[in-house]
């Protein structure tokens, strides 16, 4: 019996539900498992315009689903990965943190439906009004995932923004690309609506400040951004149009640890709405 | 010029007497290679234009933009607005150039009017000139002969013709009777057209073929030099309102046509691609179809238009991505 033909895979980008090489043709290599080599697309500018595109599109439905659909879609998410825990493992990843990242999808799924009660509520005023404030997602964020851990970090960063209804354009963690693009199966086959997630894989400072500059995205997340310098300089440039920034965090954080509410709630707007009383 | 081309001139002349001229004629076009046409317009639309040639094509593509729009849901607040960002295009950039014209409805024709000319009597557009100054004004086009069926009576059609032209349309957009021509009525379709032309006065009149009811690349070539024949300034694919809009095939075939035209008579057709072109990438493949087929004489905003409503937006915003290094969002411009 002939030996079997080993089936490669390619690894590309996430953009609007599908799996596209870079627009450039461009890709890298990348150190897969203990001793093979991947070919990960090297995103481009125009990878990166594409990809906003993609997300403004799916913003309004995704915005515009309950609270409750939300939930259920991410809690999917959480149960696909968990399929594919072998999966992950086989790239390097340890099987602590696939499950830490499984149960960080699932401890923000739970979040969708009870954010707005938290966030929200009827405020007293000072005259025969109800008053009532609600949140509602800013709508597209670009991230800058953590360079590591790769998949947890990953997670840690897509999950709190898109519970509320936002968004979002990633930019993978250069050196350790491969568990994006698989954790991009995970949510193709979530139900998760095309365009909600985009992944680009390669070299953040490529595509980064293009999305910072970009006056329809509505929010820059740099947790993973480690160069002080290049941070500054797309702040600055994120305020052009008085974008949401999230400041990195320290290469020693721990995210393992319980993430608290202020990722998803950075990524809010609260409306307020004043309705006279009767009588 | 010989005088085989001069016969050939006084022949097309004599071809609108007789029906049965008239057919022989346009059925003896020559056939268009459909796989031919096909593969050609693919190929010219795989060119890279980049940096300053993008910017002069941007350019030059806003002043080709025939602003449209055609809805039931059309008020005179929305065509005012709509011929405000006709003469400026981007408040905030004072050195964006107008757009070539405004298309509507007959009946919005006198609101347009009164953005563009200024209140009657009044001389000049007032934003006009200082917008780009000497520069040509925004034209005025109106939809007329029953738009989009062309199902009417032909005093209907004439009568919708005047009152656009007498409202202050200098563009007359008709549409051919499919049915007629599909039937093999051409005479019927030649003697409209003419009678169009007639009731159009001092206005340019646009031909759509709506080239989407029309089925084959030949019926296009066909009705092409039918309305070129009977007169047409213009021809055009397309209402817009039908989902099979202009497809850079159909306009290649169009632009030979009026090559082919300019060749046998000497008169300059022009040509405008409507519907469907929605990105600034569409529009500066059909510049580039435009370049390759006929020539540079027909780079300009007199002879090749585009119709377009959403067009218009990408344009600006790639234009702001070119001055500003940024890209730009929708946000920042109106939405019409």
């Amino acid at each position: 019996m002939s030996e079997r033909v080993a089936v490669r895979k390619t690894y590309k980008l996430y953009i609007g539900g599908e799996v596209p090489r870079s627009e450039s043709g461009r890709s890298y290599l990348v150190q897969s498992g203990e001793n093979s080599t991947a070919n990960v697309a090297l995103a481009s500018r125009k990878d990166a315009r594409d990809a906003v595109v993609a997300a403004r599109a799916a913003g309004s439905g995704w915005a515009g689903a309950t609270a409750y659909n939300r939930g259920q879609i991410l809690y999917r998410a959480a149960e696909m990965l968990e399929g594919r825990r072998e999966q992950f493992v086989a790239l390097g990843i340890p099987g602590d943190e696939v499950d830490a990242a499984t149960d960080r999808w699932v401890w923000y799924a739970g979040w969708s439906d009870k954010l707005p009660q938290v966030r929200g509520g009827v405020n007293p005023v000072a005259g025969p009004y109800l008053n009532l404030s609600t949140p509602e997602p800013t709508g597209v964020v670009a991230v800058v995932a953590p360079a590591a851990p790769a998949l947890l970090g990953l997670v840690s960063v897509i999950a709190p923004a898109i519970v509320s209804g936002n968004t979002v354009v990633v930019a993978a963690s250069p050196t350790d690309p491969l568990a994006a693009v698989t954790l991009a199966e995970v949510l193709a086959t979530a139900d998760l609506p095309a365009g909600v997630v985009n992944i680009l894989t390669g070299r953040p400072q490529e595509t980064v400040p293009s999305l910072a500059g970009h006056r329809d995205v509505n929010a820059l997340d740099l947790t993973g951004v480690a160069d002080a310098e290049l941070a500054t300089s797309l702040e600055v440039k994120a305020a052009e149009n008085l974008k949401r920034v999230l400041r990195p965090v320290p290469a020693n954080h721990d995210w393992y640890a319980d993430p608290g509410l202020a990722r998803m709630t950075a990524l809010l707007e609260t409306k307020t709405v004043w309705h006279p009383k009767g009588g | 010029m010989t005088a085989t081309a001069m016969s050939a001139r006084s022949d097309l002349t004599e071809l609108g007497r007789s029906e049965t001229a008239l057919r022989a004629f346009l059925h003896g076009l020559p056939g268009v290679d459909q796989v031919g046409a096909q593969q050609r317009a693919a190929q010219l639309s795989t060119r890279s234009i980049k940096a300053t040639a993008k910017a002069w094509a941007i350019d030059l593509a806003i002043r080709m933009v025939d602003l449209t729009t055609l809805e039931g849901a059309d008020t005179p607040g929305k065509v005012r607005a709509l011929a405000a960002k006709a003469l400026r295009p981007d408040p905030a950039d004072p050195s964006c150039p107008h757009v070539g014209a405004v298309c509507v409805y007959p009946s919005m024709v006198p609101y347009v009017a009164e953005v563009l000319r200024g209140p009657a009597g009044e001389a000049g557009p007032a934003g006009v000139e200082a917008v780009s100054a000497g520069a040509r004004v925004v034209h005025l086009a109106s939809v007329a002969t029953a738009f989009p069926s062309g199902q009417a009576p032909l005093e209907v059609k004439l009568a919708d013709t005047r009152a656009a032209v007498a409202a202050g349309a200098d563009e007359i957009d008709m549409v051919i009777n499919r049915g007629a021509f599909l039937t093999g009525r051409y005479q019927e379709v030649y003697d409209e057209i003419v009678a169009i032309r007639e009731a159009c006065g001092p206005a340019h009149l646009k031909v759509i073929l709506e080239t989407g009811e029309l089925a084959t690349y030949d019926n296009v070539r066909r009705a092409s030099w039918l309305a070129m024949l009977a007169g047409a300034d213009f021809i055009k694919t397309s209402t817009g309102k039908l989902p099979a809009a202009a497809t850079p095939p159909v306009t290649l075939v169009m632009l030979e046509a009026v090559r082919d035209f300019r060749a046998a008579t000497g008169r300059q057709v022009g040509v405008k691609p409507a519907g469907g072109i929605k990105t600034t990438k569409d529009a500066i493949k059909y510049l580039v179809l435009v370049n390759e087929t006929v020539g540079t004489d027909w780079l300009d905003p007199d002879w090749f238009r585009f119709g377009a409503s959403s067009l218009l937006n990408d344009l600006l915003m790639q234009r702001t991505k070119l001055t500003t290094g940024d890209y730009a969002g929708p946000d920042y411009f109106t939405r019409d």
